[in-house]
């Protein structure tokens, strides 16, 4: 039974590693950027919840939707600021910028803020114990889980349904060919960093509920292996990244249950470097020759 | 309807287009012939706003489009079949075609639009639900045409619509050109294949190295000597 | 005639070399220098074997490692062990931490091959986390509480190291596996058509780069009393490659003037940590947005004095580049 726990654990774990994984996806799949500064958008999410919650005082979902908000208003900027004279350069200047952008968001927290642990406060969403036949499930667990899997269908319509979502995947598989549609490729470009961004901050609050505490530098781990889960699923493919987030968030919660907690961290790197080795593409990814 | 004047393309350093100047007529089939790299798509680029010309105008019912975005083009009437197809492979055939209509909202012409496109490629609509990347160079080719007649153009600029194309499909496609033409679209067709270009259009322009060299009509080309031996395999 | 002065330009570079050296020791034997300056000077000696080292992967083979921290922790580990668990002298440190790194770079060379550009950026990243993340875990070194280690790193080990490095780096970069690497960058998929063995010139830059991080590695931990996991994270790697960045990828004298401008910027701000991480984040959005090829580009500082030409990667041919 409590291999059962952890594998709640981890699939509640593995739900945020998702939402933070389909921002990252989604961004590669359209601009081919890997965004360092995107676990720091969950950072900055994460602390937008907390202010609202314990400062402002207002209910969960309340805050939920101002950090999701205030993170696409986030993303956009940064994407506007930062990455969208770039769109020409090499990847690797792109890269390069991206990391720079990572950490001035994290040390401009810092350096306004200062580097001090923050307390979520608790008792956000009632933590009862429900128990289904002999299993003990938090109702946060399931709550996460609950909220998670209700933004990933919202973002399945929006992507499949919408015309912003149709905008999306054209200028991710062809960008002049859906310039020649009308398309307005700067603005679907922002419109993926906004959603992608709200997606991370939601992952923030809910993650700062869930875990109690939050600092400036609580970005880089998680934002690091929700890439890693992206990887995964294989970069791009929006399925694919809620896929690899559970599978993730499973992988390293039994890892602690075997009881080698202390290696969870180098076990996504591990996943990262085998699965870049034997299928790059990821797991849902064809495989694609990179034509000359 | 579209009147090009002196028109300087540069990639870089290099000039593409050497003070093209070009004008087709509302109702014609206009070719553009010339060989690989001669500035062909460069031309229906600039023209579509994906490049940026250096100077010269580009008047499309009198206004001037040179170096607009591509977004407000489409509005205006002039869409364009790309070279390669360029149909997006991981969507439907329907929803191709409904990002050929992205900048239009009347729901009931986009309607409209859909059984003419599926009227004049049935095959499209056979296809419908299935993902464009699976269907054949045939197929991705009407496709990319039925999603350029999705925004309603009146101007339809048709980049290679032949390349890597079975004979037999060649003609198909060519008819069907023809048929558009005959619904009142005004086409601007590049072409390697000078035949089958010459035998479709009204008046033709013949490019070489980012410059117009010759012009006249179809049957005036198919005449000369010069674009017999150079283009149409003659003697 | 050109390699008569090209020997020349040699020799009086290692004589230089050898006169500052000289003046430094007697100045720190006199005591004229005080301890933060011989502090500063020892931090910029190990940032330059540091850049230089990994300019050699980025800036001459174009691989984009972003884990050269982990290199860094093997050689420190590897030497404090040599020296602290086994007791053995200090120069036996210095190989041991060198080749212990180059055996880190094989085996992360080897698998990375087969990816490019970001991906390869990631999975060193990767790397060097797990490099870090398998330290943490080892009681034998301390675990997260980390290792004590003499103070052993003196001033002649330090610019000896300094000097070794560079020379060997500049010799490699001329060589014609160099010339190779050079093309790796420029163009991988032409490189392989003309016959060059990509594969194995970019692990041999992977080992001789990781090779110098391990000596720089070896030099760290015997200058700062202990090693712990948490110096060798990606904010190092991060670090060092903004050294080679803003000197210019693929110009190793700019790697090594950025690595010594950002050690003193750094040391001046060591009292404030974020301010110096604001500056350092700003430096890397700002050049890439308005000079993404770094402050040299790919020329050496010697072209500019010589007012000639210089092939990509500093590969200096007078015969074939005078200005005419």
């Amino acid at each position: 039974m409590e291999f059962v726990q952890q594998l709640i654990n981890g699939i509640s774990l593995g739900s945020i590693y998702a939402l933070i994984a389909l921002g990252y996806t989604m961004v590669y799949g359209i601009v081919k950027l890997i965004n360092f500064a995107h676990g720091d958008v969950f950072m900055v999410g994460a602390f937008i919840g907390f202010y609202s919650i314990s400062v402002f005082h207002l209910n969960f979902f309340l805050a939920l939707l101002i950090s999701m908000v205030a993170c696409a208003i986030f993303g956009v900027v940064i994407e506007r600021i930062a990455y969208k004279p770039l769109r020409n350069a090499t990847r690797i200047a792109a890269l390069i910028t991206a990391i720079g952008v990572s950490l001035l968001i994290e040390y401009g927290t810092i350096y306004i803020r200062g580097a001090q642990i923050e307390a979520y406060p608790g008792n956000v969403i009632p933590d009862v114990t429900i128990k289904f036949f002999g299993v003990e499930v938090s109702s946060q667990s399931l709550f996460i889980l609950g909220v998670s899997v209700l933004l990933m269908v919202c973002l399945q319509f929006i992507v499949h349904k919408t015309k912003i979502g149709k905008a999306m995947r054209a200028v991710s598989h062809d960008m002049d060919a859906a310039r020649l549609m009308g398309i307005n490729v700067d603005n679907t470009i922002s419109a993926t960093f906004a959603i992608g961004s709200a997606l991370a901050g939601a992952a923030g609050v809910i993650f700062g509920m869930y875990y109690t505490s939050i600092d400036p530098l609580m970005g880089i781990i998680p934002g690091l292996k929700a890439f890693v889960a992206a990887v995964l699923g294989g970069i791009g493919i929006i399925p694919g990244a809620m896929v690899g987030g559970l599978v993730l968030g499973v992988i390293e919660a039994l890892v602690s249950a075997l009881g080698y907690s202390l290696w969870r961290d180098g076990v996504a790197f591990i996943v990262l470097i085998l699965i870049l080795i034997f299928r790059p593409s990821g797991l849902f990814g064809k495989n694609v020759r990179e034509k000359v | 309807m579209l009147n090009i004047q002196n028109l300087n393309v540069y990639y870089g350093n290099i000039q593409a287009l050497k003070g093209v100047s070009l004008e087709i007529n509302e109702g014609e089939i206009v070719t553009l012939i010339g060989a690989n790299g001669a500035g062909k798509s460069t031309l229906l680029k600039t023209i579509s706003g994906l490049i940026k010309p250096k100077d010269g105008e580009i008047l499309f019912e009198g206004q001037n489009i040179a170096g607009k975005v591509a977004q407000s083009i489409v509005k205006k009437g002039v869409s364009q079949v790309p070279e390669g197809r360029r149909v997006f492979a991981n969507m439907t055939v329907e929803e191709n075609l409904e990002l050929g209509a992205f900048l239009r909202k009347d729901t009931k012409g986009i309607r409209e639009d859909f059984e003419k496109v599926y009227n004049l490629f049935p095959r499209l609509q056979e296809r419908r639900k299935q993902q464009a990347g699976t269907l054949s160079g045939g197929e991705q080719q009407m496709l990319a045409m039925g999603r350029a007649l999705m925004a309603r153009p009146r101007l339809l600029l048709l980049d290679e619509p032949s390349m890597g194309l079975a004979p037999l499909l060649v003609k198909t496609i060519f008819r069907i050109i023809q048929e558009i033409n005959d619904t009142g679209t005004t086409i601007l067709l590049v072409e390697q294949n000078a035949n089958m270009a010459l035998s479709v259009a009204d008046r033709a322009y013949v490019i070489e190295t980012g410059r117009i060299v010759l012009d006249g009509t179809s049957d005036e080309l198919n005449q000369s000597d010069q674009i017999r031996t150079a283009y149409l395999g003659g003697h | 005639m050109s390699i008569v002065k090209q020997a020349k330009g040699f020799w009086a570079s290692i004589v230089l070399a050898i006169v500052f050296s000289v003046v430094v020791q007697l100045l720190i034997n006199g005591g004229q220098l005080n301890a933060f300056y011989v502090n500063t000077l020892f931090l910029i000696g190990i940032n330059i074997i540091l850049a230089v080292s990994l300019h050699l992967i980025i800036g001459i083979t174009g691989q984009f490692s972003i884990g050269h921290a982990g290199f860094l922790a093997v050689g420190a580990y590897a030497s404090a062990i040599i020296t602290m668990k086994l007791q053995l002298p200090f120069g036996l440190a210095l190989l041991v931490g060198g080749l212990a790194a180059a055996v880190a770079g094989l085996i992360i060379g080897i698998p990375s091959l087969r990816l490019k550009g970001d991906y390869l950026a990631i999975a060193t990243l990767g790397f060097g986390e797990i490099v870090r993340i398998i330290f943490l875990n080892i009681n034998y070194v301390g675990g997260a509480s980390g290792m004590q280690v003499s103070h052993l790193t003196t001033w002649p080990w330090l610019i000896g190291c300094v000097i070794f490095s560079i020379l060997v780096i500049v010799n490699f970069t001329n060589s014609t596996h160099g010339r190779a690497c050079i093309s790796i960058r420029e163009n991988e998929i032409a490189a392989d058509a003309m016959g060059i063995n990509t594969t194995y010139y970019k692990v041999t830059a992977f080992a001789i780069g990781a090779f110098f991080a391990g000596i720089a590695g070896t030099l760290y931990a015997h200058n700062f009393y202990i090693i712990q996991p948490t110096n060798f994270g990606f904010l190092k790697s991060f670090d060092i490659l903004i050294f080679v960045v803003l000197g210019g990828l693929g110009s190793m004298s700019g790697a090594v003037i950025a690595a010594i401008l950002l050690t003193i910027i750094s040391t001046y701000l060591q009292d404030y940590p974020e301010t110096r991480m604001i500056i350092y984040s700003l430096v890397l959005i700002v050049m890439m947005l308005y000079r993404p090829q770094g402050l040299m580009g790919t020329k050496e500082i010697t072209s500019l004095f010589k007012g000639r030409k210089s092939v990509k990667g500093g590969v200096q041919d007078e015969s074939k580049h005078t200005v005419a």
